[in-house]
């Protein structure tokens, strides 16, 4: 019974727990039996909450015999990306520098998922702050990708979609700067959305950098990203950036799509993302599902987005910047590391001391570039200039969604490499993000769902929608898992 | 300092004096700038703070809503134009108490813009400038324990509170006032407090220097007429009204010792000593700190609805200004009467005592007389002597019904400032009551007709001044507690004398 648990969607989870079936109790034991099993050759967690899991799966049960009406997800586990605060549970955004650290408070997000009546498993692993895409630079080391484990799961958030493909959890939470939910999505073979900047809270998120920062959904079907991202989104006032406005119905749109019907639904490739950028086995993969997404009657398109090639440059500056001030707060003087307080050294010697043995290479490359870019004389030509390009981005995502509904690229331009082959070159580790980078700039949503296999590891596709119109890519998005179906790694 | 500081009116004979000032007023929200926690003075150390004004990862600022309206009102009364739409900062510098280790302030687009503030000095009108008046959040306090000089230098400890961090706070920056000559350190002393009474009148902060949710930093310098204005320092920890004048002066005439001796002054910040008067260097402002200054992601824009903006500027209250304006008129006092009340900082006690019933006249002649009397000679603020609008108008009360003399009334206001009690209590405690038992003061009366039958004759043979010499007999033997007019009606009633 234990191992069919772990292989059921969420919505299947939920079915049997609400019609008494099974308890969110035994559910629980399940997935941590099943990570005891597996995660040590995974290392998706970071921390599992064992207590807290089965704590918050017994007040599931009870509610339930005291005839509580419950959510659509009560009684499910979660995995949730350690960039998120949870009360009492260490928080670490995978760097020493947080080690230990036990917030005082949930994140809006973890917030929501309790009231759901979720069951949180534990925290899992990401690189150090958000700032990676292969999860090597997690000061915990890395995390593996269940279908080859000597190759990357993706990142920042590999240690989620890791945790999904390897069945220790069927729902996950992300967070997704510059594509840090879709690319391990797409490279686990699992669901990863990132929400339309501003639908779903960063309070208790930490920052990486606030005008990109989007946490979200990653599931193994889209209907189970789109149920996980019904709860977790909509506006919060401790937010301030966080919209106002009901969230869109992404259960429906994503029920609407399983149907296998798109008549009427424009899509657009984006012909910057389709040309010699990606890998030959990710473009035939990209161009067997556009073909599916045709033949279920989509008109299909390309649109030149000429400037989503100044995306990168861009992003580089942008995000850096904001991190180099965002991450400022880590000195050891109020909470987490505090290195050579020894009685003798200066306040100045004790902050510096302690951020030199508690960020990683990557975190502080990008400290040093985003203060460099934010410095007097030289914010216009760097910080400024990035911002105008955002806006020119913007400008072609609008355009484009003037002629078509959604826009559709593959989601990563290559499969999952073997970790350590893209450490030495900074450049390298960033082309993961290529594609995803653009609707981070532009504010909207995007989804990256399982679209085939290439020598044996998984492809996504990216469904890129306007802004706050998060169910048209569930609608395209499951329909295109209606018709290539979902990926299963090999046994581990 | 060895150096003799030359004499001012020499200093002000060579050199022009050009002053900027910039006021940092702590806004009397009810909760902090970005989180609801409270705002009141006092507390336990860190006792009102939250994940957010703590900076705690993941946090995030929401701004106050009643802070962006009183700022827009400070603005509105500060003749500024109101931006449409503009964003807060992050000002990047680390520091212990700054949760963050950056100030969410604002850079390139304050909130308000381009007003003035007219003030009176000697007379005159001079009208200051206000280039900028914008929001940004306080600071912790740090506490340095175990040196000598409560300095961070040889300090074992250094203590953080952050329950200040957070506090909404509006700067309001000066454009150079140039021209006021030997004037300087009044006309910024008369900024200061007429900006204090402004925002007192808006009731959006209490502005008190004291406990420093009124705060100025004073930048001054020196230039030979016609020449390029000099380099500027600039002052801090002036914290009272009197200290803005002084601190100006002070620094004035340091930097006239300085070029007259052929040397430059440093661009740098100067500590004022409030026992001294002088000013002693702090940290050079030559190697400029970039702040990193870009604007604030985790905020949205502040775009105040003009229609809202008219709103709030047809509701504003009376300005001081004017509202002086309307007193002086309805006080009938001279231009130069009403110039001795403002110098007294009288303005309000006098108009809170006439509320409380008591003549313009009388309310002036006790807070301009006595009580300023009293306040100079213990070197405090005429409002903080002791004795409130309503003690003196309860005086004056007590002297209109003919319980007190002057004389006595002076003993009373005495005892108030000391604080013995309201006057009728210290009335009451001290003996201090006019004899009005008629029996008893007739009694005294014949007595002293009886010992001085050589004046009482006088009076009878039509020498009524001589009158004098037995009022001041009787007063002498009831010590003073009667009324002299009810005195010399009785004995000329005793001496069959018509009056």
């Amino acid at each position: 019974m234990s191992s069919d648990l772990t292989r059921m969607t969420a919505t299947e989870i939920a079915a049997l727990v609400a019609g008494g079936e099974t308890s969110a109790v035994e559910v629980t034991r399940a997935h941590l039996d099943r990570i005891a099993a597996v995660d040590e050759q995974v290392h998706a967690f970071l921390h599992v909450d064992t207590d807290g899991a089965l704590a918050a799966a017994r007040s599931v049960d009870e509610r339930r015999a005291a005839g509580e009406e419950l959510g659509p997800l009560a009684g499910v586990p979660v995995a949730v990306k350690d960039v998120l605060a949870t009360r009492g549970v260490p928080t670490t955004v995978g760097s020493k520098i947080l080690e230990g650290w036990r917030p005082p408070y949930d994140a809006t997000i973890v917030q929501r998922l309790r009231d759901a009546g979720t069951v949180m498993l534990g925290k899992t692993n990401m690189d150090e702050f958000a700032m990676g895409s292969s999860t090597e630079y997690s000061a915990y080391g890395p995390t593996h990708n269940p279908w080859d484990l000597s190759r990357i799961p993706g990142g920042s958030g590999g240690g989620s979609a890791a945790a999904l493909a390897a069945y220790e959890a069927p729902l996950a939470i992300g967070s997704d700067t510059g594509g840090s939910i879709r690319q391990p999505g797409a490279v686990t073979g699992t669901v990863g959305a990132k929400p339309t900047y501003g639908g779903t809270s960063r309070y208790g998120l930490v920052a990486f950098s606030s005008s990109l920062d989007t946490p979200g959904p990653c599931a193994r079907t889209v209907l189970d990203a789109a149920l996980l991202h019904q709860v977790i989104a909509g506006h919060d006032p401790r937010d301030s950036t966080s919209i106002p406005q009901p969230v869109p119905d992404v259960v429906a749109a994503a029920k609407l799509g399983a149907t296998g019907d798109l008549t009427g639904v424009r899509l657009g490739i984006v012909s910057e993302f389709v040309g010699e950028g990606a890998e030959p086995g990710v473009m035939a993969a990209f161009r067997e599902s556009v073909d599916a997404l045709t033949k279920m009657g989509a008109e299909v398109v390309e649109i030149s987005c000429p400037t989503f090639s100044y995306a990168l440059p861009a992003y580089y500056l942008i995000a850096p910047s904001e991190c180099s001030s965002n991450l400022a707060r880590f000195d050891g003087v109020r909470f987490g590391l505090r290195v050579g307080d020894d009685g003798n050294r200066s306040l100045e010697e004790v902050m510096s001391l302690t951020r030199e043995a508690g960020f990683g290479p990557e975190v502080k490359r990008r400290i040093m570039l985003g203060t460099y870019a934010l410095s007097s004389g030289y914010y216009d030509a760097y910080y400024g200039q990035a911002q105008k390009v955002r806006t020119l981005i913007t400008r072609d995502f609008t355009a484009a969604f003037e002629r078509v509904d959604a826009l559709i690229s593959p989601t990563t331009p290559f499969t999952a490499f073997p970790i350590g082959a893209r450490t030495a070159d900074p450049y390298q580790m960033y082309l993961a993000d290529l594609f995803t980078i653009p609707t981070n700039l532009y504010g909207g949503p995007g989804i990256s769902v399982p679209c085939g296999l290439s020598e044996g590891l998984p492809v996504g596709l990216q469904v890129m929608a306007p802004t706050m119109a998060d169910d048209r890519m569930y609608r395209v998005a499951a329909a295109l898992e209606s018709a290539v179906g979902t990926f299963t790694p090999p046994a581990l | 300092m060895t150096t003799t500081l030359p004499a001012y009116d020499e200093v002000v004979a060579r050199y022009e004096p050009v002053i900027g000032l910039e006021t940092h007023v702590e806004l009397g929200t009810n909760t902090k700038m970005w989180c609801g926690c409270p705002t009141d003075f006092g507390g336990e150390p860190n006792t009102r703070v939250c994940p957010v004004c703590l900076g705690l990862p993941g946090s995030l600022p929401v701004a106050n809503k009643a802070a962006i309206e009183a700022i827009i009102r400070i603005g509105l009364a500060l003749n500024c134009s109101i931006a449409q739409w503009c964003r807060f900062a992050r000002k990047n510098y680390f520091y212990p108490d700054m949760p963050k280790n950056f100030q969410i302030s604002q850079y390139d687009e304050p909130i308000c813009v381009d007003g003035y503030l007219d003030v009176e000095v000697g007379g005159e009108t001079v009208r200051i400038e206000i280039e900028r008046v914008h929001l940004e959040e306080d600071t912790g306090k740090t506490l340095h324990v175990g040196g000598a000089t409560g300095r961070i230098h040889g300090a074992t400890e250094s203590l953080v509170d952050y329950n200040r961090a957070g506090i909404p706070l509006v700067e309001i920056v000066t454009k150079p006032v140039v021209g006021t000559g030997a004037l300087a350190p009044e006309v910024a002393k008369a900024y200061v407090t007429e900006l204090r009474d402004v925002i007192r009148t808006l009731g959006v902060s209490d502005v008190r220097m004291e406990e420093g949710s009124l705060r100025c930093d004073v930048n001054t310098s020196l230039n030979l007429p016609g020449q390029e204005w000099g380099t500027r320092t600039e002052t801090k920890n002036v914290n009272s009204l009197r200290s803005v004048e002084r601190a100006v002066r002070s620094e004035m005439l340091r930097q006239a010792s300085v070029l007259d001796a052929g040397g430059r002054i440093t661009q740098e910040t100067r500590h004022f000593h409030e026992d001294t008067g002088d000013t002693t260097p702090g940290r050079s402002k030559e190697t400029a700190t970039d702040y990193r200054y870009f604007p604030e992601p985790d905020l949205v824009p502040v775009a105040p609805d003009p229609a809202w903006v008219a709103e709030l500027k047809a509701a504003l209250p009376e300005l001081p200004r004017v509202h002086r304006r309307r007193l002086q008129q309805q006080w009938g006092l001279s231009d130069l009467d009403m110039q001795s009340v403002l110098n007294a900082g009288a303005v309000e006690l006098i108009e809170a005592t006439v509320a409380a019933g008591t003549t313009p006249a009388a309310a002036r002649k006790w807070w301009l007389g006595e009580l300023s009397r009293r306040a100079n000679e213990s070197g405090v603020e005429l409002a903080d002597i002791g004795a409130t609008p309503a003690q003196v108008a309860e005086l004056q009360g007590l002297v209109d019904a003919g319980k007190l003399n002057d004389k006595m009334a002076r003993t009373v206001l005495e005892g108030v400032v000391d604080g013995e009690g309201s006057p009728t209590e210290i009335m009451t405690s001290r003996g201090l009551e006019v004899v009005s038992d008629t029996g008893a003061l007739t009694a005294a009366v014949d007595e002293a007709i009886a010992a001085n039958p050589g004046i009482a004759d006088k009076i009878r043979s039509g020498k009524v001044a001589a009158v004098g010499a037995l009022v001041g007999a009787v007063m002498k033997t009831t010590r003073g507690q009667a009324d002299a007019k009810t005195l010399r009606e009785l004995i000329l009633e005793r001496l069959g004398v018509q009056g």
